[in-house]
This record gives structure tokens, sequence and C-alpha cells, in this order.
């Protein structure tokens, strides 16, 4: 399982903009790099992270070979109810990692 | 100063007069002046000093997160975690990468953290070591480093590091490789100063195993010292090589008294 | 704010249906094929599969980057547009493009009312000195650009092979 950082704050006031960071543990092999022998590494990167709360998508994004490696993200969402914020991405082999966190909304 | 009198001094319980006394030994006029010395971090941009500071931002978190995980976890013929001998590495860890290389009786000189760690898993946990660079090994390292944030470098108090101390100096202010150059006449005389577009740090060891940009991954203190090498033309020297060793040494007296940042964030 | 950081300046227009640019990429097409592959003609290609036939107008959108880049493998970029992020009037999609990676888009990021703020940091490849472009949906259809030029200079001691 791969690592990652994130941070959803466990807490917030209804309606408050809260920022969601994460970091993600991946080589994001860009495919245009080269071996010692002279052949292409072939490319291996994430290419969707999707973050849904409760059961609404809120953010969604389409990542290339531009993105650095140990892909960091963050981005913003209103503290609307309590929950499940759930953060997901998928790799080019078509295998997805899950994280979720709880918030409380008072 | 005999022989005789080290050791009665030795004897009589004062680390801390024969720590000076190692120190008086080894300083030289062109060293740079405590009054200037600084850590590397110092000289970074804005946006590299950001990416070390938010743990939930700087990518070499993420090895402390595995070391974290390796650390617990049993291993080799003894079926022994780090755990079980060193409980809880916050306190027991804490200053230990701060004083590496430490002088290794057995071996009658000094070993770095990696090699410590390997060692440990061969002698109390029956496990065969980590090749050098491997993610396990710099995983366990910087978890380890990370307990030091904060802490000052020590000051090597064992007479016995003295002589490592010189060599690695002795290598540090050589010439050397095509372009005849030292890493003193970087380091200690044109630090500040731009080598094409990047600043010249200092070239204090503060922060390692630490997340280099130019590598997309964290590294170790001896893979950083054979790209400089390597940059200079000249020979780098093998992983484990005993120069290796005596150079982080030297690097780690230089630096002695910053603070320690692992894992730290290089370009 | 900051020293190092500096907002959008760039005055330039889209051309519709021709899919030429003017102003500063100039009205010369420059095809001489630059380090990584890429042209500025592939990354007004890659615009134009975003915003299709649609004017492409300056404003709203801020980019934060360093202009001198300490290591091209990892750029700290921010994008921000402005804007009310109610249902009726909000940020769709927040598009990045550079000009001369091997490819030319870096990445897509899609909104909704419920983000609040309209604004994403990530950090991002640039294979060389060179402009990125943020191109901003809004839920009206419209479409908003601003780029940075921005330098990237090489590691003083590389490593081996």
């Amino acid at each position: 399982m791969a690592q990652a950082l994130i941070n959803v704050p466990a807490k917030a006031r209804r309606g408050e903009i809260i920022e969601i960071k994460s970091l993600i543990s991946h080589v994001m092999e860009t495919g245009y790099r080269r071996s010692d022998s002279g052949d292409l590494i072939p490319r291996d990167i994430i290419n969707t992270f999707v973050c849904t709360y409760n059961d609404d998508v809120v953010f969604r994004a389409e990542l290339f070979p531009a993105i650095a490696a140990n892909p960091f993200i963050s981005f913003f969402t209103v503290a609307t109810e309590s929950g499940v914020i759930t953060l997901s991405w998928t790799d080019d082999k078509g295998a997805t990692e899950v994280r979720t966190a709880k918030i409380t909304v008072e | 100063m005999t022989a005789a009198m080290m050791r009665r001094l030795l004897w009589s319980g004062a680390p801390g007069l024969l720590a000076g006394l190692v120190a008086a030994a080894v300083v030289r006029a062109g060293d740079i002046a405590p009054a200037d010395k600084r850590s590397d971090y110092s000289l970074m941009s804005r946006d590299t000093q950001a990416m070390q500071d938010d743990d939930l931002a700087n990518p070499g978190m993420l090895f402390v997160l595995d070391g974290e995980m390796l650390w617990s976890r049993k291993d080799g013929a003894e079926n022994r975690s780090c755990a079980d001998c060193h409980g809880d590495a916050a306190a027991s860890m804490k200053g230990v990468a701060a004083r590496y290389p430490a002088y290794e009786a057995t071996l009658a000189r000094p070993i770095d953290l990696e090699q410590r760690i390997n060692s440990c898993r061969a002698n109390h946990q029956g496990a065969t070591p980590f090749a050098w660079e491997s993610k396990e090994l710099l995983a366990l390292a910087a978890f380890v480093a990370r307990q030091s944030r904060g802490v000052a470098i020590a000051e090597p108090a064992d007479e016995k590091l003295e002589p490592f101390i010189r060599a690695g100096r002795e290598m540090f202010e050589r010439r050397q490789g095509q372009l005849d150059l030292s890493c003193s006449q970087c380091h200690d005389d044109n630090w500040g100063r731009r080598l094409a577009a990047a600043v010249i740090p200092q070239g204090h060891p503060t922060g390692y195993p630490l997340y280099r940009l130019e590598w997309q991954n964290l590294g170790s203190l001896q893979r950083r010292l054979r790209n400089c090498m390597f940059g200079m033309r000249a020979e780098p020297y093998a992983y484990g090589a005993p120069e290796q060793v005596e150079l982080e040494l030297y690097l780690m007296w230089r630096a002695r008294g910053l603070a320690t940042d692992s894992p730290a964030v290089r370009p | 704010m900051d020293e190092g950081r500096h907002p959008a300046t760039t005055r330039r227009r889209f051309l519709t249906g021709a899919g030429r640019l003017i102003g500063g990429l100039g009205a010369v097409q420059l095809v001489a094929i630059r380090p990584g592959g890429a042209t500025p003609d592939s990354m007004a290609a890659a615009i134009r599969r975003v915003v299709g036939a649609a004017d492409v107008r300056d404003g709203k959108v801020s980019i934060e980057a360093p202009p001198l880049v300490e290591n091209g493998n990892s750029v700290s970029i921010t994008v921000a547009v402005d804007s009310p992020m109610t249902p009726a009037d909000h940020v769709r999609g927040i598009f990045i493009f550079n000009e001369k990676n091997p490819q030319s888009n870096v990445a897509n990021f899609r909104f909704g009312p419920r983000a609040g703020r309209a604004g994403v940091s990530t950090r991002i490849r640039l294979a060389d000195t060179q402009k990125v472009v943020a191109i901003a949906e809004l839920s009206d259809g419209s479409f908003w650009s601003a780029s940075v030029d921005l330098i990237v200079t090489v590691a003083a001691c590389v490593e081996g092979t």
C-alpha cells in the first residue's frame, strides 16, 4: 500500500471553506526517461484523482506526466455536513487507492 | 599534552574538556567563522523551504512513515523488531542521528547511521543487511533521524575519532579530479555565491537523509557525496568506503552546533 | 505579498477558428523543435481541445510560481480564479498547459460550487525555461486565461549517468 499524507480538518463550522491537502508516494514515471541501456522506461503515473464528500464528487483531477513525483495536490471544499471525505486515485495500471477521513461539521 | 595526561583527563570524567581538546586540535584558520556558520536551509529558495517546513507537504515524510512501520516490524532469525529493544523511538532515538558517525569499538573506526542500522540487523535481529540506498534502509534512517529534529549536531567527544576527522578534513581540502577542485574552495571560500544559477551552500549535512528534487527521491549523505565528486569530475568513493564515513564525520564535526532538520528538502 | 511571486502579466488574445496565435508568440510560427519535443503549436492544439471554438479572455486567473526555478523536477504552482463560486456563477474547471515539455497538458481540475474557492496547488515538472498557461472554464461557458514565464535552471552538481 503506497504511503500518503492526507490532511482533512477533523472539525469545521457549517459553511466554512476548508483546505484539503494530499501528498501521495508515487514515482510518476513520465515515459520519456531512458534507462542506462537506452530503453525507454514505460510511463507509470497516477492519472486520476477524485474527492467525494459523503456521496458527492466535489473535486476531480486528471493528471499528466508533467505532475511531479510524489504528487502534491491541495484544494478547497465547503464544510456542508458531518460525514466522510474520501480521496481516491487511480494509476496507469488501473490500481486504485482510497483514503477516508471523518469530518464533524457543527 | 602527553598521552598519560589525556588518559587522566578521560578517567576524571571530563568529556566536555576532552571534546574541547578534540575541537581545538582540528580547527584551522580557513574554516568558516562560527558567526557565519549557517544551515544550508537558510540559502534555499522560499518554495524549497516551504516544502520542508510542512510535514504534510514534505515528500521526505512519506519515507518517515515507511520507517515507522519498519521500526515495529519483526524481522530476521531472531524475529525481533527495532521496537523490541529500543521501545518508543521518539524517546530512545532522540539525539542519536545528531551524533553519528560514531566510533565503533569492534571495528576500531567510525560508522555512520546506515551502517549502525545494518549492524543492528545482523547482530541483534539475525537479519540480512539492507542494500545501500534501498527504500527500507533510507526509510529507517529517515525515521531515526527525524527523532533528532531540532537537536544540535554534537561535537564528537571521543578522542579516538580525531584521526578520522583529520582524514576527512584532508579529503575536503584536497584538490582532486579533472577540475583540480577541492570541496573547500566552493563550500568554505565561496558559499553564498552562485555556481551557474544555483546558490553554493556551506555544505552542512544537517538534514540527511533528505529529499533531493534532482533525485525525485530520498537519498543518503553518501549518495550526495558521490554526486559531488562526480560533479567535480573526480572518482566517487564506493558506498560504505572508509573514505565516505571519514568525510561524513568531518562534515558533521564541521557542522557542530547547527540543528538537525531531517528530513530536509534540497534542490 | 512575498518576493519571488508575480501575478499573470500577459496580455494575449487567441483567435478562434484559424488556430493561429498572435502577440508575444509571434505572427511568425516558430517550428524549431525545442528540447522536450513540444512546440507552441502543440500547446495551442491542446488548449483548443479544451476550449473548442470559444474565445479565451485575459483575466480572473492568477498563477503563483517562483520565476526562477531551483529544480525543474518539482515546481510549486498555485492557480486561483476570482469567482463567487455560487451555483449560478462558479468555476467548472482549471486546465494547466506548458509550452516545452514533451506533452502540453499538465493537469485538468474540475470543480463545482461546493468548492467554495476556485483554487488548486500542486507541483509540476518543467523540462526547460518556458511558459505555463492556466485556463479557467466558468459555469456560463466562458474561458479565461493567464500565463507565466518560468526560468528553469539545471542543478549545479548533477548525478552521474
